[in-house]
This record gives structure tokens, C-alpha cells and sequence, in this order.
């Protein structure tokens, strides 16, 4: 079985949020990069248990993007994977990103293709559909548990007040989420293993971008908290119904 | 030119996203002289021509076995192939967990531009640029959409529901089913509580609660004000409360219009995930804990002693 894991730089959680080029551009000055941690953390990290499961499984990962990328590439392959490929763009918009992903996932024939439930820098929670549809495979998102049996993938997804338990047919793509596996951090020896593992460059193709980003903005700041005192909680329920409206 | 709008059911009724989707869909007709169709897949006992009351012209309906509702390729499918033979140009729907699995592949195969979780209407001015969340709330960003066709999910709580009144004629289409691959094995539902994604109002927990045994109170308020309970991920990865109430950053985003917190720090990563919420009220003993300057009304107190008198003066609203 041959799995294909998404990998994505994203910002650290802590970084701060800021834009330059009259608020068209992320202020990257200071930021630290992390692989998305929906992507390390549960996507990776499961495709590695299947890989430990059953020897014969082959994982790859990719990245588009450009060589800024390749640290993150490596902390990814230094917790488990046998090669990562990386398409050498600067992002561009989702539509795009995808098209890249199809295309090698078609070219390389793999049985699963995983994605993290979605990018904390976009959040457009959109990529793994948009390749599953250009690859024409299934596609189940928000997947919380997978496991192979007999060719066929079962899978756990969380639904509106509850989840629901698929099985497909291989070949299949699906968003991984909180749930599918614990997170881990690398060891010396596979820190050593992904200096020496292979990460492939390869140029994009040709593909349409269906959307633009204009500019960005900051959320105004709020207007300060109004305190109420320990001692008169009642207070509280009263601004709440009177002048907040929302009980 | 048209709009259609993929509406969601459940047990016989229409969700209440959904009906933000169709009135935010019949608004952005509006504004160019269009047409806004509902579209209906499945069967249901809510009656179809009552989405009229939201300003639909139409109202299409395709039955189709409630399994298949789940599996995306069939769907995407669909509602792809209706949005063809009816000549629309923007679909709409609410960005609920159904639908990130569906609207990107009905985008692929219209060849549209998608806006992921659309927070307002399409600025028209120049083109077609829509507002969304990025960075995990901490932003917004306009997005231009390039394409003749369009694909927005809505985000839930962000367009208000508006009833015009009126009744909607149901057309009934017949469209040559794809096949299903995907054999649902079971459906687990924790019954009886609000959906998270949802909710007007939610009353979360954090590690500052001390332990799970001292949950009753997050659920007796969450009970008497219709709201939907929520945790820290402190508190899920400790196994107090299940997974599916983490809210923040790596959990669930929520946007409602109380969210109501007790004995959570509010970190960064918390705040991710709800700082979209209108009223924000922090309870918490520390006064320099981080979530008061995200709040907009706050207690500093010890939530065992505040708690029983919130809920109490909750009661006593009647
Ligand atoms: C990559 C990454 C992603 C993350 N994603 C998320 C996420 O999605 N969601 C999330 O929530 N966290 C996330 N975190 C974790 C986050 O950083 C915090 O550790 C977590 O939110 C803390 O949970 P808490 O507020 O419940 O606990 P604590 O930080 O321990 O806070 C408990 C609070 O309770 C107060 N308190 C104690 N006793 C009382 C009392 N009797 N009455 C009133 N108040 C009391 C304390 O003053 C304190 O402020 C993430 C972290 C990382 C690194
Ligand atoms: N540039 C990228 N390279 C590889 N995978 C990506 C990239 N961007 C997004 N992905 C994958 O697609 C998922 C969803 O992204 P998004 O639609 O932006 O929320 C992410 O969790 C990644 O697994």
C-alpha cells in the first residue's frame, strides 16, 4: 500500500499576527514555522502506525511550496516516512495548491491520501476535497479514526452531534483530526534517518488559480472587559439579558 | 446568473445554518436581480414549499437514499450536475461539517472560485470579493473569486435569518444518480445535546473546574440557558470531557452569540477558537489571566462560590 501524507508550513500558534505591504502581505519577520499541527499530528503520526503495522506499506509526504519549506519537510521526515517530494512554488490560492498534490498523487498511484483537517494560517478545511475530486477517489473528511482491513479503509468522522463509521474502497482521500492518533516528538535516530532520506524537488504544473487574495485586516480591539464584582453576580445575569441581549 | 442554495436536514427539520445560507443566497440575488433556488436532497418531512418564507423563488427536490447524504463524491455529483442544467452561477452553503467535504469537490468540477467560510456578503464594487476568517480568527481577509461560477460556505451565526413570507413552488428533479461506494457501518449519536458548531450560546470549562465531577454546573446553566457545553483542550486531553467539545485553535471553531467561560486561561490557542464570539463573559479567580482582555464581561472569583448564584439568578429570570 502506498500512502501520500500533505504537509503544510504554517505559523507557530504563538506567532504574532501582523501584515506588511499595506496589508497585503504576512509579516514574517520573527516567525517561527511548525508543520500544520493537524497535518504532523494526526495525519503523520497515523500513516507512521500503519507503516509500523505492516512493513510493506510505502509513505510519502509532500509539500508545495517553496525552499523555506524544506525545515519542516525534514522535521516531518525525522518522525517517520520513507521519502518527501516537494513541488517548487510559492503558494498560490487552494484550487492551485491542490492541483499540484493530484498531479503527483497521480503520477506516484497511491491507495490513501491524507490531509490534515485544515490549515490554521487559511483554514479553508478545502484542499483534500478539491483532490479528491481531481483524482475522482473518495473522499471523507474529519476522519478521527482509520484503519486498513482487507483493502479497505473504515473510518470513523465526526458528524453534527455524533459520528458516523464509513468503510470505502481503496484508492481514498481523507482530512485527518484530533482522535486518529497522540501526538509524538522526534527521537535523536530519526533525526538522524531524515538528513539522509530522500526529499525530491519537483517543478509545478501548469494550473489556473480560481481565486485572489486582496488584503488583509486585524479584528478591531474590544472595547475592554467591564468588571463585575465577585460578591453581586446577579449583576452579571442582568447586563446579560439587558444589555448584551444574549440570555 | 442564478443562486442555489444546498439546504440541510434533520429529523424533519430544516437547520437553522442552513436557513442563514438561503437568506444570505436570496440577499445576494437580490442585489444583482437574480434568482435564488433552495435545493433539497433527501427525504424529509419538513414541507419544502415553507423555504419560500425566506425569499426562495424555488424550492428543487432530488431523492436520494439518506446514506448516500454523507458520501461526498455522490453528492458533490448532484449538486454539481443541478447546478449546471439550472444555469447558476454562485452556490451557497452553510460551512457546516457536512459540507467542507462537499462544496470544494462541487467547486472542482464547476471550475468555481471557493471562499471557505464566507463571514459577509460578496463586495460587488470590483468584482467579487468576499470576507473570510484566516489565521484562526485572528484575521480577516478579502478574497477576489476569478471564476464565472462561484462556491461559498457561510459561516454559522454570521448572516442573520430573514422571513419575507411567502411559499415556494417545489420541482421535483429527476437526475441520473452516481453510484455510492461508501457503505455507511453505524451512526453514533450523543442524544439529546445541542451541536456545538451550532449554538447561540456556549458555556465552556477549563482545567480550572478542578475535575469532571464538577461539570454539573457548566451543564445546569447550559441547560437553563439553551446553550451547548464546550471545553479547554486541557480538559479533553484529560479526558474529563469528550473530544468533540474542544474548542481553540486544533479543535472546533465557534462563533456564538454568548460564549461563556469558567476557568479557562484563555491561551492563545483557546482564544483561536472563539474570540469570533459576540459576548464574550469570563469567569476566572485570577485577575491577570490572559482571557480578560479578549472578554467583554468578567467576574474574578472563585467559580465554585460565583457559579451556583449565576445559576440561580438565572432561574430566577424565570
Ligand atoms: C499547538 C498548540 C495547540 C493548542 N490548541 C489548543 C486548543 O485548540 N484549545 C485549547 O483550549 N488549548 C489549546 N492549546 C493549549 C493551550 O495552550 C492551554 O494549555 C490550554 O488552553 C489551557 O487550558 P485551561 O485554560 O483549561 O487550563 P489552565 O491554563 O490550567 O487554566 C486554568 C485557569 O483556571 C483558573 N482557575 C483555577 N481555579 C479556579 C477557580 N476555583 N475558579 C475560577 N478560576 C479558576 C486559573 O486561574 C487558570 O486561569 C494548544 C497548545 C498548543 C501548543
Ligand atoms: N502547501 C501545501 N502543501 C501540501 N499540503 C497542503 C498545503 N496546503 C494545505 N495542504 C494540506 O491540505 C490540508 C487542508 O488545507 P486547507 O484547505 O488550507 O485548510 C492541510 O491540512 C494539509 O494537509
Amino acid at each position: 500500500m502506498k500512502i501520500l501524507v500533505c504537509i503544510s508550513r504554517t505559523p507557530d500558534t504563538t506567532a504574532k499576527i501582523a501584515f506588511t505591504d499595506n496589508n497585503t502581505k504576512f509579516a514574517t519577520d520573527g516567525v517561527q514555522w511548525i508543520i500544520n499541527p493537524y497535518d504532523e499530528w494526526y495525519a503523520l503520526v497515523r500513516a507512521i502506525e500503519l507503516k509500523e503495522k505492516d512493513a510493506s506499506v510505502t509513505l510519502h509526504l509532500i509539500n508545495v511550496g517553496n525552499a523555506d519549506t524544506e525545515p519542516i519537510i525534514r522535521k516531518a521526515l525525522a518522525l517517520g516516512g520513507d521519502e518527501a517530494i516537494r513541488v517548487n512554488t510559492d503558494i498560490q490560492d487552494p484550487f492551485f495548491i491542490a492541483s499540484q498534490i493530484a498531479h503527483v498523487a497521480k503520477e506516484g498511484g497511491y491507495d490513501l491520501i491524507m490531509t490534515g483537517k485544515e490549515t490554521i494560517d487559511h483554514n479553508g478545511s478545502s484542499i483534500g476535497a478539491m483532490v479528491a475530486e481531481l483524482l475522482d477517489t473518495n473522499y471523507i473528511s474529519l476522519a478521527t479514526k482509520l484503519d486498513i482491513e482487507s483493502g479497505k479503509a473504515l473510518v470513523s468522522r465526526e458528524i453534527e452531534g455524533g459520528e458516523e463509521i464509513a468503510e470505502s474502497p481503496l484508492p481514498l482521500t481523507l482530512s485527518c483530526q484530533k482522535g486518529m492518533a497522540e501526538a509524538r516528538i522526534p527521537n535523536m535516530r530519526g533525526i538522524m534517518a531524515a538528513r539522509t532520506k530522500p526529499l525530491k524537488v519537483v517543478e509545478p504544473v501548469q494550473s489556473d488559480c480560481y481565486t485572489e487574495t486582496i488584503n488583509f485586516l486585524l479584528p478591531p480591539p474590544k472595547a475592554g472587559v467591564k468588571l463585575i464584582p465577585a460578591d453581586n453576580p446577579e449583576l452579571l445575569v442582568k447586563l446579560l439579558r439587558e444589555e448584551a441581549k444574549v440570555i | 446568473m442564478s443562486v442555489l442554495i444546498y439546504t440541510e436536514h434533520q429529523d424533519g427539520k430544516f437547520k437553522k445554518n442552513s436557513l442563514e445560507a438561503i437568506s444570505y443566497g436570496v440577499t445576494l440575488a437580490n442585489q444583482s436581480g437574480a434568482a435564488a433556488f433552495a435545493l433539497v436532497v433527501g427525504n424529509t418531512t419538513a414541507s419544502l414549499s415553507d423555504l419560500g418564507k425566506y425569499g426562495v423563488n424555488k424550492v428543487f427536490h432530488v431523492a436520494a437514499d439518506h446514506a448516500h447524504l454523507s458520501d461526498t463524491k455522490f453528492m458533490s455529483a448532484l449538486i454539481a450536475q443541478v447546478a449546471t442544467e439550472q444555469n447558476i452561477t454562485t452556490t451557497v452553503f452553510s460551512n457546516t461539517l457536512s459540507a467542507k467535504g462537499i462544496a470544494p469537490r462541487v467547486a472542482v468540477r464547476l471550475k468555481a472560485g471557493m471562499i471557505a467560510g464566507a463571514v459577509a456578503l460578496p463586495d460587488l464594487s470590483n468584482g467579487f470579493a468576499v470576507k473570510k476568517n484566516v489565521f484562526s480568527g485572528k484575521a480577516v481577509t478579502d478574497i477576489k473569486v476569478l471564476t464565472t461560477n462561484k462556491v461559498i460556505t457561510l459561516n454559522a451565526n454570521a448572516f442573520e435569518i430573514k422571513e419575507t413570507g411567502g411559499s415556494a413552488e417545489v420541482v421535483n428533479l429527476n437526475i441520473s444518480l452516481p453510484s455510492s461506494t461508501i457503505t455507511i457501518k453505524a451512526v453514533n449519536k450523543t442524544a439529546g445535546e445541542i451541536p456545538l458548531a451550532e449554538a447561540e450560546r456556549v458555556i465552556s470549562g477549563g482545567r480550572g473546574l478542578k475535575g469532571p465531577e464538577n461539570w454539573g454546573m457548566i451543564e445546569e446553566l447550559a441547560k437553563l440557558t439553551g446553550a451547548a457545553t464546550a471545553c479547554s483542550r486541557a480538559v479533553a486531553d484529560a479526558h474529563w470531557r469528550p473530544h468533540h467539545e474542544h474548542v481553540g485553535q486544533t479543535g472546533l471553531a465557534v462563533s456564538p452569540n454568548l460564549y461563556f467561560a469558567v476557568g479557562i486561561s484563555g491561551a492563545i490557542q483557546h482564544l483561536a477558537g472563539v474570540n469570533r464570539s459576540k459576548t464574550i463573559v469570563v469567569i476566572n479567580k485570577d485577575p491577570e489571566a490572559p482571557f480578560f482582555k479578549a472578554a467583554d464581561y468578567g467576574i474574578v472569583g472563585d467559580a465554585f462560590e460565583v457559579m451556583p448564584k449565576i445559576i440561580q439568578a438565572v432561574k430566577d429570570l424565570g
